[in-house]
């Protein structure tokens, strides 16, 4: 059982980081829409609010190693130029899926939209973590800032559920591979 | 006018520094799809935001979206942090620029511009 540098690098960018990230954001939309809702009877502890500021940070922290790995590590093996008249692109996904119509789709809109609404993920979520921090259960006494802070937590969910399902495709059809292989156990 | 009215939370906070960081997340996304559409027309401009070769353009739009969302958040936060500010308005337009944001990255809607 052996795995490629590249291959590690591009599950720890979308199924660690990033899967982690949409987890800990359906988490997040929950807790702001039950328990910091104007009319909420739910008590908010002094506990319950230390745990969220962790909470919000790592989710923020988990949004921005998601798009800065995608975009500083994975992405240039994506990119990369093979050289001329190479037949075989298979170490070059960007040009293996625009060397077919069936699949030049998957860049032209797939990347090319998940490359830069992954970015609104991490913009949406600092800014509900540092308005957590200044604001925190007095948030209920603000409604219309709870709701914009949801609203921003809610969309940048789907940007990062889009820049997801794309790089999952991405992947699917041209996988980014190759480097050092890393043996990880032996068959029977 | 009870504190709630004016626009203070209980602990005596305005609602202008949360209206801050709320309309300075809509400008900074607004600014990576208003700088990807534009890297897209204009092949010179595409080129300049090349700061780092190997990840292209992609570097260049997000590195100034970033420096532009801080930067406005900073000045926002300076002149509103003490204020109480129509939070309705400033959340409704920041909303609507991250919604604008998301379709106009859309490659097939960006291309019709």
């Amino acid at each position: 059982m052996e795995i490629t540098e590249r291959s590690l690098w591009t599950m720890i960018h979308g199924m660690g980081f990033g899967a982690l990230y949409l987890l800990a954001c359906s988490g997040l939309i929950v807790e702001l829409w039950r328990r910091y809702a104007p009319a909420s009877e739910a008590q908010v502890t002094a506990r319950d609010e230390s745990f969220l500021r962790i909470y919000l940070v790592t989710t923020a922290v988990l949004a921005w190693l998601a798009v800065l790995s995608g975009a500083y590590i994975v992405y240039p093996w994506y990119r990369a130029v093979p050289p001329a008249g190479l037949a075989d692109l298979s170490a070059y996904p960007r040009y293996l899926l625009l060397s077919k119509p069936t699949t030049a789709g998957w860049h032209d809109v797939g990347m090319e939209w998940k490359e830069y609404i992954a970015f609104f993920a991490p913009i949406s979520m600092t800014m509900s973590t540092a308005v957590f921090f200044r604001y925190g259960h007095s948030l209920k006494r603000h409604p219309e800032l709870r709701n914009a802070v949801l609203g921003f937590t809610i969309l940048s969910f789907l940007a990062a559920g889009i820049a997801g399902f794309f790089g999952a495709m991405l992947n699917k059809n041209a996988p980014v591979d190759g480097g050092a292989t890393i043996h990880l156990a032996g068959g029977k | 006018m009870s504190a709630y009215t004016s626009g203070l939370g209980h602990r005596g906070i305005t609602n202008g520094s949360g209206a801050a960081a709320v309309l300075a997340a809509g400008i900074g996304t607004f600014a990576i799809a208003v700088l990807d559409v534009t890297a897209d027309k204009v092949p010179a401009f595409k080129s300049m935001m090349n700061f780092y070769r190997p990840t292209g353009p992609l570097s260049g739009v997000t590195i100034i979206s970033l420096v532009l969302w801080l930067v406005c958040w900073a000045v926002l936060e300076t002149m509103w942090k003490k204020k109480t500010v129509a939070m309705v308005k400033i959340a409704t337009f920041a909303l609507v620029l991250l919604v604008v944001s998301l379709l106009l990255t859309f490659p097939p809607i960006g291309d019709l511009l």
